[in-house]
């Protein structure tokens, strides 16, 4: 498995100190597999963000009113009468009655296309859309407002309903975001161990160099450059292979045509980020061999 | 010149040195070296003859004493001055410290690239050096494609190709026949006319009567002694040559 990089390094001195290909070995590999697993992570640690954003900012403002009475004279009476009382309430910005035809459209798949008009009592429904976030004062105040207009009406929040699911994605986010880190410090532990091995094995080089006038800057910005290449090579495939997975997985719950899946979907910026983790990979890598050469440096005269 | 002191390019005072905990290798060892000197280093094996030139060539600190080269307190030189000091001494180092990787002309010109010379300002040179001891075919052979005289010759050609202004040389002609030793000497004569201070530590005798003006050090069991009292300490000026700056 032989990984051979583009030698477009000048044939300076300093590429020249250590042999070329003994940094490398494994290097590129796990650096490809860090990079793609990073990828996914970050991938699906925006889209749970984006998730829980779009589907926070439809709910948190949203309540909705039932209007669960069996006679339906009745019933569209308090219905007329709490969505007048809705509308002339202040911090109210949107009040609709759902229509009898949607209402039929959303429990047909549970109880079948409706035989008779008003054969399954079905509650009216009435969705809001209040100005600010839903408070417990606000819906205590509603429901005190409705009671004498509308005594069948029970009012909830939409967002209550999703907790669960609110905290359920949040919970993923944070889990993304704390497996980009791991996998972060997983990256610098290999490529630390991969110097640490790369300065063993040309002790006497270094040594070499050293004794010749060579600095310990001259002699790190050779691991740098090593490092840097196998770092960017590995990261250009880890990349790839991490779009891959994270576009077939997006296709898969595009197919769900869920709301609240599609409404995670990584937007440009998202795209961007994800293309700066190989590049942030190679300055970590970079930075990491450099800190651990010039320390080593540090402890020969 | 008109203070001794400032002529010196070498200066140890009461120098000690021990490895870890063992008994002290050099003791008491106090010389000065000055600019287009000639030295020998003589003693017997084990003297102390390669720790004293690694102290030279700024490869260790000493455990005591006082060292000052090319005017700088080498004891109290902070580490981040030490390349430059090095890059004015050349090594010949006993055990040649080839790059293994690196072909005998890559070898040669290493401290020309250290010390950041243009790639174009080194072929002719390098080449030119090699020729001069004997390897001009051989110039791509890796150390371990070459013979112990081959390497050595190699080791000497990267020590001088900079032009230091000191010259250490760790038993330079061991393995090399007597002729090309003989060669090796001219070598180092004439860098020595052109101004560098050569440091030569052997114990082969004859080389010694090679060098008409050289001036010797004789180590015995880590102690200096001075047979022609041209190094006692504190200095005298020594006695001028004609085509040392
Ligand atoms: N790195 C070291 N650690 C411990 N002891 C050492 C070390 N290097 C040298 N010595 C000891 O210091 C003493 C002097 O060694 P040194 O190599 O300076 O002798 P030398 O005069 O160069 O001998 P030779 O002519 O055989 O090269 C020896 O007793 C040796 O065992
Ligand atoms: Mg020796």
């Amino acid at each position: 498995m032989a990984f051979s990089l583009p030698r477009f390094v000048s044939r300076g001195a300093e590429a020249e100190l250590i042999p070329q290909g003994r940094l490398s070995g494994p290097m590129p590999w796990v650096i490809a597999i860090m990079v793609a697993l990073t990828v996914i992570a970050a991938a699906a640690g925006l889209a749970f963000s984006n998730t829980a954003r779009s589907a926070s900012d439809a709910l948190t403002g949203g309540i909705t009113v039932q209007i669960v009475n069996a006679n339906p004279v009745e019933r569209d009476r308090q219905a007329q009468a709490a969505l007048r009382s809705l509308r002339a309430t202040p911090g109210v910005v949107e009040a609709t009655l759902v229509s009898q035809a949607e209402i039929d459209r959303l429990i047909e798949p549970w109880l079948g296309a409706p035989t008779a008009e008003g054969a399954i009592p079905v509650p009216a429904l009435i969705d809001a859309r209040l100005r600010d976030p839903v408070s417990g004062e606000m819906l205590g105040q509603l429901r005190r407002t409705l009671r004498d207009v509308a005594p069948a009406a029970r009012v909830d929040a939409q967002s209550t309903w999703l907790k669960p699911v609110f905290s359920a994605i949040g919970t993923m986010r944070w889990l993304s975001i704390a497996l980009v880190g791991v996998l972060a410090f997983a990256l610098a532990a290999a490529v630390l161990l991969a110097v640490r091995t790369a300065l063993g094995t040309n002790r006497e080089t270094i040594e070499i160099v050293h004794l010749l006038g060579g600095t310990d800057r001259q002699i790190a910005r050779v691991f740098q450059r090593a490092i840097g290449f196998d770092a960017a090579g590995g990261g250009a495939i880890g990349l790839a292979l991490g779009l891959v997975v994270v576009l077939l997985l997006g296709k898969q719950f595009g197919g769900l045509g869920a709301g609240l899946v599609s409404s995670g979907a990584l937007g440009w910026l998202d795209w961007i980020l994800l293309a700066l983790i190989p590049v942030v990979g190679v300055g970590l890598a970079m930075f990491t061999a450099r800190q651990t050469v010039i320390r080593a440096l540090k402890k020969m005269l | 010149m008109s203070n001794a002191a400032e002529g010196e390019i070498v200066q140890f005072d009461n120098v000690g040195l021990r490895y870890g905990t063992d008994r002290e290798v050099l003791s008491n060892v106090s010389f000065t070296l000055f600019p287009g000197g000639f030295y020998f280093l003589t003693g017997a094996s084990g003297a102390g003859k390669t720790s004293l030139l690694k102290l030279l060539y700024l490869a260790q600190r000493p455990s005591r004493g006082a060292i000052r080269m090319f005017g700088s307190d080498a004891i109290t030189l902070p580490r981040e001055r030490l390349p430059a000091l090095r890059r004015r001494i050349g090594v010949v180092f006993q055990e040649f410290r080839l790059v293994s990787h690196l072909s005998a002309f890559d070898n040669v010109a290493l401290p020309l690239r250290v010390a950041g010379v243009a790639e174009r300002e080194i072929t002719k040179p390098v080449a030119d050096m090699l020729e001069w001891v004997g390897l001009a075919d051989r110039m791509h052979a890796l150390p371990a494609q070459l013979s112990g005289g081959e390497q050595q010759r190699v080791a000497i050609a990267r020590a001088v190709i900079h032009r230091p202004e000191m010259l250490v040389a760790d038993e330079p002609t061991g393995n090399v026949d007597p002729d090309m030793a003989v060669k090796l000497l001219r070598l180092f004569e004439a860098l020595n006319r052109l101004g560098t201070t050569v440091v030569v530590a052997t114990h082969d005798v004859h080389l010694l009567k090679r060098v008409p003006d050289s001036l010797i050090m004789r180590l015995d069991k880590g102690r200096l002694s001075d047979p022609t009292g041209a190094l006692r300490y504190p200095p005298r000026v020594p006695r001028p040559k004609g085509e040392a700056r």
